[in-house]
């Protein structure tokens, strides 16, 4: 028999029995809907992640924080020293680091491979203004210091300017006064800071740009200068001492260096006493933990296919039986063992194929929908978050361990097929 | 005489082992030549059908040698023995062996697929074998819906399709009514006769055999002169 005519032969022998054949579609159906689903739901929330957050990008940046010394829970605190430094909270919950004093920046600039330090400061300016539309709360989130955006309008920083510039988030513009986002790039606001000394000053910045808000919500982006310029501002007043001291330091490495250098670097940072965690580790982390969970989803998906390839197994061990008579035929007639395996075998990734595609095609068509509604509704404020990715490599791949299973399951009934003596087979009753 | 196309030399067929052995075939030596009619008669379990199935290849003796145009059978594997059995054999059964919910021209059909015929020219010749069985108007019928008489036709065209030289009929007109058993009768000699295919009948039916030119009786597992009436 020829390889065409096997398939098609596999094919129509598989619509023979029609009910049978629909109900092992349907457990594949199943398994292959949710494999769909949740692969498409892991690719939706990384490809929105890389977007917002892979751009942030600066490659040759790295965050150092000196972390506490590990101490024994049981043992209790450790006796306090004057000379050691205070800890800060490094932001996230639970975490504390020790504060960076530039005796710290020092040794960290002393590390080899590494280019530049800066510590990363905390501002918290009072207001913006601009024109005469009234005086806007105005958040800066610690990460967006060298965030790269996605920007609506406008350009990114001016590279190496001493001009202060500002990124304002799409929600300012409105209330700030402008007609539009164009409208807005180009202009100077007016930025208010109190310093130590209770006295409020103000700052002028250059808006350069206006970005999308991102998964860390919509917070105004500032460059160095700008940075520079209200810190100082703010800590007029402060004693010398107490304002050097940072919670964490930025430290830049050539935008060249290999993944093995940077690695370096890091070790050469443990051993000093510091920790680095460059932008890939922070998305690196938040990627495996959906990674993770995308992992546990897929597993139940891949435990409902197994399940339906024991269907495969019983339907096509009924259909051997079935077809006993005709298998002995064929063999009476020089089919070999192996054609018999074969046309049983593409029955089975046939139903797999078949149930498989429908999956991953009303899969599709569910997510896209879900998708649309989620994006319009209760995921309105991410802008470009498509929750539900379809891939074809992700769609091929469901494809493929379906068939894949579904030749596995084959195996059995096939090969018992394939024994059959012909004569055994025609007495057969 | 002709050459023989299958011949036998001592065939024995046991089933079974210890007490539960049983033997089918107690040691049978024949030669059939090229286009004779051969019918094997005997009682049920008088070892015929045991006979026919190891003179088609279907089943191998436990001892004794039997070869086929001069080849030895047991020398025969894999792709050699499928060509053989696809080139040199068709096949009649009593229990017709039709797939069925599939359509007659499909089930006629089904040895050239085997044979990797193309198919334009498979359907050709699968439908001159349905015209040559006046059937041809029933191509596309499923092969469970006709009558037994069709369905024996359906089988002997089936069995005509790929030219073979020898075909085996098993108990052929045994589910058949005595009017459409005599024209499938009919239709078997007369390929004998006109197509110079060589006929190897099994039956228990002595009018059927009397048809044939030449008859082997068949007594538990042995040829014997005729059968005690």
């Amino acid at each position: 028999m020829k390889a065409v005519d096997i398939i098609k032969t596999a094919i129509g022998n598989s619509f023979r029995s029609r009910l049978r054949t629909s109900l092992t579609v349907i457990a594949i159906f199943i398994g292959a809907f949710t494999l769909t689903i949740t692969n498409g739901l892991g690719a939706g929330i990384n490809n929105y992640i890389d977007s917002q957050v892979a751009s942030i990008g600066a490659p040759d940046v790295m965050n150092v924080t000196k972390p506490v010394e590990a101490t024994d829970d049981s043992t209790g605190p450790k006796p306090y020293e004057p000379s050691d430094p205070s800890e800060v909270s490094s932001g996230r919950p639970g975490g504390s680091v020790l504060a960076l004093t530039d005796d710290d920046l020092d040794s960290i600039r002393a590390i080899d491979g590494i280019t530049a330090v800066e510590p990363l400061v905390a501002v918290s300016p009072d207001y913006v203004e601009y024109g005469d539309a009234g005086k806007f709360q105005l958040s800066v989130s610690p990460l967006s210091a060298g965030v790269k955006i996605e920007l609506a309008a406008g350009s990114a920083f001016t590279d190496g300017t001493d001009e202060n510039e500002i990124v304002l988030p799409t929600t300012y513009i409105d209330t700030l006064g402008f007609s539009s986002n164009k409208d807005a790039v180009g202009k100077t606001v007016t930025i208010g800071i109190t310093n130590a000394l209770r006295e409020q000053t103000t700052v002028e910045a250059t808006v350069v740009g206006v970005q999308e808000p991102t998964l860390f919500g919509a917070s105004p982006s500032l460059n160095e200068p700008l940075t520079t310029a209200l810190y100082d501002a703010q800590n007029v007043g402060i004693p010398e001492d107490s304002t050097n001291q940072y919670g964490s330091a930025t430290a830049h490495f050539d935008a060249d260096s290999t993944d093995a250098q940077v690695a370096q670097i890091k070790r050469d940072l443990v051993d000093a006493g510091y920790a680095g965690t460059t932008v890939a580790d922070q998305i690196g982390t938040f990627q495996s933990v959906i990674d993770g969970i995308i992992l546990v989803l897929n597993a139940f998906a891949v435990i409902a296919l197994l399940a339906a390839g024991f269907g495969i197994i019983n339907t096509l061990l009924m259909s051997v039986q079935e077809r006993t008579r005709e298998i002995g035929l064929m063999k009476a007639m020089g089919m070999s063992g192996g054609r018999i395996f074969a046309l049983f075998s593409t029955e089975a990734v046939f139903i797999g194929f078949l149930g498989s595609a429908i999956g991953a095609g009303v899969a599709m068509l569910v997510g896209g929908v879900i998708s649309r509604v989620l994006a319009n509704g209760l995921l309105k404020d991410l802008a470009g978050l498509q929750i539900l990715t379809f891939t074809p490599a992700a769609i091929g791949t469901v494809l493929l361990l379906v068939m894949g299973i579904a030749f596995v399951a084959a195996v059995l009934p096939a090969s018992r097929a394939a024994r059959q003596s012909p004569i055994d087979s025609l007495r057969y009753e | 005489m002709t050459t023989s196309v299958l011949s036998t030399r001592n065939l024995t067929k046991q089933y079974g082992t210890g007490s539960a052995r049983f033997d089918a075939l107690k040691g049978v030596t024949i030669d059939i030549a090229e286009g004779e009619s051969v019918a094997i008669v005997g009682k049920s379990g008088s070892g015929k059908s045991t006979l026919m199935h190891i003179l088609a290849l279907l089943d191998s003796p436990t001892s004794g040698d039997l070869s086929v145009d001069g080849t030895n059978a047991a020398k025969l594997k894999g792709t050699r023995l499928n060509t053989l059995r696809n080139r040199t054999f068709g096949f009649v059964f009593q229990q017709f062996f039709l797939t069925p919910n599939t359509s007659v021209l499909d089930n006629v059909m089904l040895p050239l697929k085997i044979a990797k015929v193309g198919s334009r020219d498979r359907k050709r010749r699968a439908l001159e074998a349905l015209e040559q069985l006046e059937l041809a108007d029933k191509a596309k019928s499923k092969a469970t819906d006709l009558s037994g008489g069709q369905k024996q036709r359906v089988v002997i065209a089936r069995a005509l399709v790929n030219n073979p030289r020898i075909i085996f009929a098993d108990e052929p007109t045994g589910n058949l009514d005595s009017a459409t058993g005599a024209v499938v009768e009919d239709l078997l000699f007369r390929l004998n006769e006109e197509q110079g295919i060589t006929l190897v009948i099994v039956t228990h039916d002595e009018e059927l055999a009397a048809r044939a030119s030449r008859r082997i009786y068949l007594k538990d597992g042995l040829i014997v002169d005729g059968l005690a009436a």
